[in-house]
């Protein structure tokens, strides 16, 4: 009996374990000769084909709900001088790489939960693993590098488009002036804000893709087994992305000082 | 020639749940063996345990000198080059057309020029019939062709040993009598290890050398058709003659009471041996038998009208 609630309980911790080993596995693989590169270029171009559109109808928005924001709040402190700096940084070091996240784990996670679930119960994986090719090196390395560089052109889109939105809300809506817009840019954010939101959109990359094949490679119990298997991953992707966005941008504030006007 | 498959001991559970137990047996080498079994005694599970996907919890496959059981993911996937799988489906991979997936082995694990590689396609295609159907996508042809499809795809690199994952589930009785048909010539042409894995009886009876029967989680018997054919052991009997009458219920086994109230109720004889299918040349297998032999060897008479004809004439329901 308390074996059976120590099993209970310690599970949550086995699967979470055998993520991790999962993710090692596909480490260990990354270095695997021959390297895909038509399935890498495949699936990059996949994965960017179904977030681009979606991503960029979503910065649009995000930008001009920061513009709203913190132009709103700016005015009240008197600063309308900085709401371009103070736009670019809340784009470039939050809104890129969570929009980026949202959309990776979205739409390009739980494309490739499908398609790697659909293989597995299909038995498509085992035939290849008979034919003594591993799938993780065949499929899932160039499936997780291909998100990773999209994710980080996805925050590059993001950013420009989120930026780009906020500029056109500020400017014709609130009625700033364009060269306070873009003069202020530099005032607060600075080079760093730009690798950091690229370091975090190739993490997101990296951990969506992760646990979308993961959840994908263990699909079991035919179409239904699939289904579960997106939706989990999805979950599983954002609970994770938001705890690391968070940590990664802890680690940031202590590594690089805000810049003070 | 083929090599042979020395299982021992071999046991696999999932959670708590035992699926077969203290399974030993040898599938000899170049020889056609069937197993058999009811629906849900983990046949499956057996072959896929045999090419290493899953991990017994106890017990050996030896290969070639190598335990699949306890080796390392690369001596792993070094020995499986020995293998073709034919699975269930035919587990084409849905993104290529068939000539990609038959060429897809022979592309990874080769260093062939694309015109070799497309004799030893085009090859494979004629031999299970599928010439002219190179550039359809799996999910454009019929169950049938997918089977034969993966069939081509698992003998492309010339196997030492070929599963077959129920060749018959789903195909029509003269498909699956092609079938039957192509799976005795292969082995008379390749002289590879053939494992099947069914519950067809038909097939059971006329194809194999060897017959084994998984039951009540363990291997019930394991021997030559003749050994099994002739049988007086009561689940062996009951399965290979398609009978209600006997130790298997609908569900598993049956209760004391159900076996008590057949117990006084007659077995129906056993119907007659037929012959085992001949390769289509008429010339036999290097690993067939004369019909006969066994129950002449072993003093057993065989049930009246035995190998008089290869019309395998079970008397379902009886």
């Amino acid at each position: 009996m308390a074996s059976l609630t120590a099993t209970r309980a310690l599970a949550p911790i086995g699967t979470a374990g055998k993520l991790f080993a999962f993710g090692l596995d596909v480490g260990r693989n990354l270095f695997r000769r021959p390297f895909q590169t038509r399935e890498f270029l495949q699936q990059a171009w996949f994965i960017a084909s179904v977030t681009i559109i979606p991503t960029a109808l979503v910065a649009i928005p995000f930008g001009a709900v920061i513009a709203l924001q913190v132009g709103g709040l700016i005015k009240q402190f008197g600063a309308q001088s900085f709401t371009g700096s103070a736009a670019v940084l809340a784009v470039v070091r939050e809104a890129g790489p969570i929009a980026t996240s949202l959309l990776i784990a979205g739409a390009g996670g739980s494309a490739i939960a499908a398609d790697l679930g659909a293989r597995k119960i299909r038995e498509e994986l085992d035939a290849m693993m008979v034919l003594g090719i591993d799938p993780i090196q065949r499929l899932v390395v160039p499936r997780v590098l291909a998100c990773m560089l999209v994710s980080v052109f996805l925050n590059g889109l993001v950013s420009v488009v989120g930026v780009a939105g906020g500029y056109v809300f500020n400017v014709v809506l609130q009625d700033g002036t364009p060269g306070a817009y873009l003069a202020s840019f530099t005032a607060l954010a600075q080079l760093p804000d730009l690798w950091q939101g690229m370091a975090k959109a190739l993490v997101f990359g990296l951990i969506a893709a992760i646990v979308a094949s993961y959840k994908g490679m263990n699909a079991a119990g035919g179409p239904k087994g699939v289904g579960d298997a997106v939706n989990e991953s999805v979950v599983i992707t954002f609970m994770l992305l938001f705890v690391v966005n968070f940590v990664m941008s802890a680690i940031y504030f202590q590594l690089v000082p805000p810049k003070t006007g | 020639m083929g090599v042979a498959i020395e299982v021992d001991d071999l046991s696999k559970s999932f959670g708590k749940q035992l699926i077969w137990g203290d399974v030993t047996l040898t599938v000899p080498p170049g020889e056609i063996c069937v197993m058999l079994g009811p629906s849900g005694t983990g046949k499956s599970v057996f072959l896929k345990t045999l090419i290493g996907l899953l991990k017994p919890d106890k017990g050996s496959i030896v290969i070639e000198g190598t335990d699949i059981a306890t080796c390392s993911e690369k001596e792993l996937y070094e020995i499986r080059k020995l293998f073709g799988v034919l699975f269930q489906d035919g587990a084409m991979f849905g993104s290529m057309n068939l000539y990609d997936n038959v060429a897809f082995p022979l592309r990874e694990h080769t260093r062939k020029s694309e015109s070799e590689i497309r004799d030893i396609v085009m090859e494979k295609m004629d031999l299970v019939g599928l010439l002219g159907a190179e550039d359809k996508l799996p999910g454009e042809i019929s169950g049938g062709m997918r089977k034969r499809a993966g069939l081509a795809r698992a003998l492309v690199l010339d196997p030492e040993i070929v599963l077959f994952d129920e060749p018959d589930s789903g195909l029509d009785p003269v498909r699956t009598a092609f079938l039957n048909q192509l799976i005795v010539d292969l082995n008379a042409q390749i002289d590879a290890t053939f494992l099947i894995v069914t519950h067809d009886i038909n097939t059971a009876r006329t194809v194999p050398d060897n017959i084994g029967l998984l039951y009540h989680r363990h291997l019930a018997m394991f021997g030559p058709r003749e050994m099994l054919l002739s049988s007086e052991e009561p689940v062996v009997r009951q399965f290979l003659n398609a009978q209600r009458v006997g130790p298997i219920g609908m569900s598993e086994e049956k209760d004391a009471d159900e076996l008590e109230a057949e117990k006084d109720q007659e077995l129906p004889p056993l119907p007659p041996i037929p012959l085992q299918l001949d390769p289509s040349n008429g010339i036999p297998r290097r690993s067939q038998r004369p019909a006969g032999e066994w129950c002449r060897e072993n003093g057993v008479t065989p049930p009246p009208g035995s190998f008089e004809s290869a019309n395998a004439d079970v008397a379902a329901g009886v």
